[in-house]
C-alpha cells in the first residue's frame, strides 16, 4: 500500500479501526482529540461502537464493560485525563482482561498544559492506579511506529489477558509523516472463554476484581507477576542508532528518543563515538539490552522531557556501573537537537561523577541556565 | 541532504496548508517528511507556525531551533524567527506585512510584495502560494514541479477551480531570487 | 381406614435466575426480596442466557454470586458506564444493574444520569434504603433529613448537610428516560406492584425504548437499629413520604401494558 501523509492521532485511530477494533469510548482533551473525532465518523460508518463518555471516568469503565465481553476495545486520552481513568485501569488489570488504551502526553502537572511531556512515565510505566499491575507500555517515536504498534496492540492484549498502553506525546499526535496503514481485519465478535457475553449453552461466568479471601487475592498476584515474568520474556523491543563503535549512548525514548537521533548525527559529524538507545517497550523495559550495552559504555546521556522518571530505571537497571548524565525538560517545553549535543559534549570530558545524582548535577546545571 | 522550514504568520494566512503542501510533495519524491504545527489556543486568533523537515534519511527531531529557511508572513513571524535562520539560509519575508529593514547578514533574504501580488492576481488568498514559490526558488529542497504536482493532488476538492491561480503564483512568488548577502 | 392421597405440588421454589448459594445479606434486608424478583421477571422472561448483570460497590457487591447468569462488577458508582460498555458491543442482549444509593445517587451521580440522557438501552435495579449499608450506616444522598446514621450522629441536618436527593424524579426529567419508577418493598402488596415494574423496566429495554429504573424502596435493619418489622413500618411511615411511590417517565408504547 501507498504511504499517506498521516496525523499520528488520526494515524493511531485508523491503525486500531484496522485491526479490528469493535468499540472505542473516549472524552475529548487536548492534544489527543483528533484521534475521538476520528473514531467518531470511522466507527459509525462501520458499524462499530462509538461513545463520547462523559469522563473520562465513564469512558474507561465503558472499556472495562465491553472489554468483558471479550470484544476489541480502545480508549485514548491525555495526561490529566488517563490521571483521572487509573482507578478503571486497575480495576481492568484485576480482571485479567485485554484492552488497548492510548495516552497522548501533555506538560502537567495539574492541568498544565497541552504542549508535549513525557512526565506520565512513572503512572503509566509503574502503575498509577492502585495494586501490584504491569501494563505493557510501548512508546512511538513516529507515526509509522505508532501505526504498527497500536496495530498489534490488540494481539498483544488478548494473548496476556493484559493492558497495552501506547504512550505517545502531543507532538507525535499532532504531527505529520508519511506511513503506511496496514490491510483491514475483519472485525469479528470474539467469545474467549473467560469472557462475559450471555450464558446460553454454557455454565455462566462472572467476572471481578475481587477476591475478599487474602490467600487467593495473593495467588491471583502471583499471577500476574508470573505473567509479567513470560511478557518480559518475549515482548521487549528497543531501537539502536550507531551503537556499533559507539563509546557514549544517549537513552531516551519516543519524541526524545527521535530528538536525540538529530543531537546523535551531529555530535558524529564532529567525529564523536556516540550512539542512542531507544526503548520502545518501557514495559517490558529491554532490561537485560541496556545493561549489556551500558557495560562497553565510557558513560550514558539519559534524556526526557520530565524531570528523570526513566532515569531512575536506567540507574536501577545498570546498578551505576557506568557514569550517566541526565538532561530533561519538563512542563511542555521540548529539548532541541543542539542542547542534547552539547550535552553529548560534556560526555567526552570524562569527568562524570559516580558519587552525585545525575539529578542533582542537572538541578544544579539547570539552576545556572535559567 | 536535510532542510527545515518553518513557515509563520497569522491565523488564516495559509501557513498550516503551505506547510503541508511541502510535505505532501516531499512524501511524493520519496524523500522522508515531517509536518508540525504549533498547536493549541494559539491555533485560535494569535500567530500560527509549522515547522516542515524533509530529508533522505530517517528524521530525528521533527522541532528544530536554527531552520534553513523561514517564511515570515507578518511582522511578529519576522521578529520571532530573523535571528534562527541557519547561517547561508533562506529568510523568505511577505514584504507587504513588514514596516522595518532586515537586520540578518549571512542569510538569503528574499523579500516579496506577497499580498499586492496576490491581489493582483485577484485573490488575496494566493499570497502563501507566492511566497511558497519564492521559497522553492531560493532553497535547493523540491522541484517547483513537484509542488505544482502536489497541489493538484491534494488541494481540497472545492477549491479546484483556484488551480490555475494558486500555479501561477507560485511561479510569480519563483521570479524573486536572490543571493546570499 | 380409608386411605386418601395428596398430589404434591410446589407452589414456592427458586427461580432458575437465582443461584442455589446462601447469600451474605442480614436477616430481614430487603435486598433478598429484590434479588428474587428480578430473578423471576428474567426467568418469566426466558432471558436467563441472554442477560449479563453489572454488580456495583456496597451490600450488592456480590449480586454476582447469587443471580445465576453472566455478571461483571464494576467500581463503586460507575455501573451505568461497564453496562454501557457490554450493551454497546452486544445491543441485543438485556443488560442490568444492580445498585444502592451510595452508589448509584453519591459517587456515581455521574454515571447514571449521563447514561439516563444517553438513553442507554439497560435496566437499572435501584435499591434505596437511605444510608451506606455496607460500610456500617453512613449518612448516603438518600438520607432523611433528621435521621441518625453513624457518621450524622445528631440526624441529618439539611444546612450544613444538604438535601436527600429524589433520583427517580430527577432521572424522569430527562428525554432519555424510557421507564423510571418507584416502588417500596414494605408489604406484600408493594412487593407484588414492584415485580411488575421490574417486568416492564426488562420490557422497556427489550423492545429499545430507552433508559429504564426502578427505584425499590428498601430497609436496612442492622444498621438503622431496628428489627425487620419495625424497619418495614419505619420505612412505611417515613421514607414513602419523602419519596413517594409512582411512575414519573413511562414511555407511551409502554402504557397499554400498564
Amino acid at each position: 500500500m501507498a504511504k499517506e501523509l498521516l496525523k499520528g492521532n488520526i494515524a493511531i485511530a485508523e491503525a486500531a479501526v484496522r485491526a479490528g477494533v469493535n468499540a472505542y469510548f473516549g472524552y475529548p482533551i487536548t492534544p489527543q482529540t483528533e484521534l475521538l473525532e476520528w473514531m467518531a465518523v470511522r466507527m459509525p460508518e462501520l458499524g462499530r461502537a462509538f461513545v463520547q463518555a462523559e469522563s473520562e471516568l465513564g469512558a474507561i469503565n465503558m472499556v472495562y464493560g465491553a472489554a468483558c465481553t471479550g470484544a476489541r476495545v480502545l480508549s485514548s486520552s491525555s495526561s490529566p485525563g488517563v490521571s483521572l481513568m487509573l482507578e478503571g485501569i486497575s480495576y481492568i488489570a484485576g480482571t485479567e482482561v485485554p484492552v488497548v488504551m492510548v495516552d497522548v502526553m501533555r506538560g502537567g502537572p495539574g492541568l498544565g498544559n497541552i504542549a508535549p511531556a513525557q512526565a506520565d512515565y512513572n503512572q503509566i510505566v509503574h502503575g498509577g492506579g492502585h495494586g501490584d499491575y504491569h501494563p505493557i507500555v510501548l512508546a512511538p517515536a513516529n507515526i509509522q511506529e505508532a501505526i504498527d504498534l497500536t496495530y498489534s496492540a490488540f494481539d498483544l492484549a488478548e494473548k496476556y489477558r493484559s493492558i497495552v498502553i501506547i504512550l505517545a506525546d502531543g507532538s507525535l499526535g499532532q504531527m505529520m509523516e508519511p506511513a503506511e496503514l496496514p490491510p483491514m481485519k475483519p472485525v469479528i465478535m470474539r467469545q474467549p472463554e473467560w469472557a462475559t457475553y450471555g450464558a446460553e449453552g454454557r455454565e455462566r461466568r462472572f467476572l471481578s476484581s475481587i477476591y475478599l479471601d487474602p490467600p487467593e487475592e495473593e495467588e491471583a498476584n502471583f499471577r500476574f507477576e508470573r505473567r509479567w515474568q513470560e511478557i518480559k520474556a518475549n515482548e521487549v523491543q528497543f531501537k539502536e542508532y550507531f551503537m556499533e563503535d559507539a563509546k557514549y549512548a544517549v537513552v531516551a525514548f519516543g519524541t526524545s528518543g527521535r530528538i536525540a537521533l538529530s543531537a546523535v548525527r551531529n555530535a558524529r559529524a564532529k567525529g564523536i563515538p556516540v550512539g542512542l538507545f531507544r526503548p520502545v517497550s518501557l514495559a517490558p523495559f529491554p532490561e537485560k539490552e541496556l545493561a549489556a550495552m551500558a557495560e562497553k559504555m565510557e558513560s550514558l546521556l539519559v534524556v526526557e522531557m520530565n524531570a528523570g522518571q526513566m532515569l531512575d530505571d536506567v540507574m536501577n537497571i545498570t546498578a551505576r556501573r557506568t557514569p550517566i548524565n541526565f538532561y530533561g525538560r519538563m512542563g511542555g517545553v521540548v529539548p532541541m537537537p543542539e542542547e542534547i549535543e552539547a550535552e553529548i559534549e560534556e560526555l567526552t570530558k570524562g569527568n562524570i561523577s559516580n558519587e552525585t545524582h545525575p539529578r542533582d548535577r542537572w538541578l544544579a546545571h539547570m539552576g545556572k541556565m535559567n | 541532504m536535510q532542510k527545515e522550514i518553518i513557515i509563520a504568520g497569522f491565523g488564516g494566512q495559509g501557513v498550516l496548508f503551505s506547510g503541508q503542501l511541502l510535505a505532501y510533495a516531499a512524501m511524493d519524491q520519496d524523500l522522508h517528511v515531517t509536518w508540525i504545527p504549533s498547536y493549541g489556543p494559539e491555533m485560535r486568533g494569535g500567530t500560527a507556525n509549522c515547522t516542515v523537515v524533509i530529508s533522505d534519511q530517517e528524521i530525528g527531531s521533527p522541532m528544530v531551533s536554527r531552520p534553513s529557511a523561514v517564511i515570515a508572513m507578518n511582522r511578529p513571524s519576522l521578529d520571532k524567527y530573523e535571528s534562527e535562520v541557519k547561517d547561508n539560509g533562506v529568510l523568505v519575508v511577505n514584504k507587504s506585512m513588514i514596516d522595518r529593514e532586515i537586520n540578518r547578514s549571512g542569510i538569503r533574504v528574499v523579500l516579496v510584495p506577497g499580498n499586492e501580488i496576490a491581489e493582483e492576481l485577484g485573490d488575496r488568498r494566493m499570497t502563501n502560494m507566492v511566497l511558497i514559490g519564492a521559497l522553492l526558488a531560493n532553497l535547493d529542497v523540491l522541484p517547483i514541479s513537484a509542488l505544482e504536482k502536489a497541489l493538484k493532488e491534494h488541494l481540497p476538492e472545492r477549491h479546484h477551480k483556484l488551480l490555475p491561480l494558486n500555479l501561477e503564483a507560485i511561479k510569480r512568488g519563483a521570479a524573486y531570487i536572490t543571493e546570499t548577502v | 381406614m380409608s386411605e386418601y392421597t395428596v398430589e404434591e405440588q410446589v407452589v414456592y421454589d427458586r427461580p432458575d435466575s437465582l443461584s442455589s448459594i446462601q447469600n451474605h445479606y442480614c436477616p430481614g434486608c430487603t435486598h433478598g426480596t429484590a434479588h428474587r424478583l428480578v430473578a423471576e421477571v428474567i426467568d418469566e422472561m426466558n432471558e436467563k442466557s441472554n442477560t449479563i448483570g453489572v454488580a456495583s460497590v456496597g451490600c450488592s457487591v456480590f449480586a454476582y454470586n447469587y443471580f445465576d447468569f453472566d455478571f461483571v462488577q464494576a467500581p463503586h458508582g460507575r455501573a451505568p458506564a461497564m453496562a454501557t460498555g457490554v450493551k454497546r458491543v452486544l445491543p441485543n442482549r438485556i443488560v442490568m444493574t444492580y445498585q444502592g444509593d451510595g452508589d448509584l445517587a453519591s459517587i456515581g451521580m455521574g454515571e447514571i444520569v449521563a447514561a439516563a440522557a444517553r438513553g442507554e438501552n439497560i435496566t437499572v435495579i435501584f435499591v434505596n434504603n437511605a444510608n451506606y449499608g455496607m460500610t456500617g450506616g453512613q449518612m448516603a444522598p438518600t438520607t432523611l433529613p433528621g435521621q441518625r446514621t453513624s457518621s450524622s450522629p445528631t440526624g441529618r441536618d439539611v444546612e450544613t448537610n444538604g438535601f436527600p436527593i429524589r433520583t427517580a424524579e430527577m432521572l424522569a426529567t430527562l428525554d432519555g428516560a424510557g421507564y423510571v419508577v418507584r416502588r417500596s418493598l414494605h408489604d406484600p402488596k408493594h412487593v407484588r406492584q414492584a415485580k411488575k415494574a421490574i417486568r416492564l423496566a426488562f420490557e422497556t429495554q427489550r423492545q429499545g425504548l430507552g433508559f429504564s429504573m426502578v427505584e425499590l424502596l428498601s430497609i436496612c435493619p442492622t444498621n438503622w437499629g431496628k428489627t425487620p418489622l419495625q424497619a418495614l413500618h419505619w420505612l412505611e411511615e417515613n421514607m414513602i413520604p419523602y419519596y413517594p411511590l409512582g411512575d414519573y417517565k413511562v414511555h407511551p408504547a409502554l402504557s397499554q401494558k400498564i
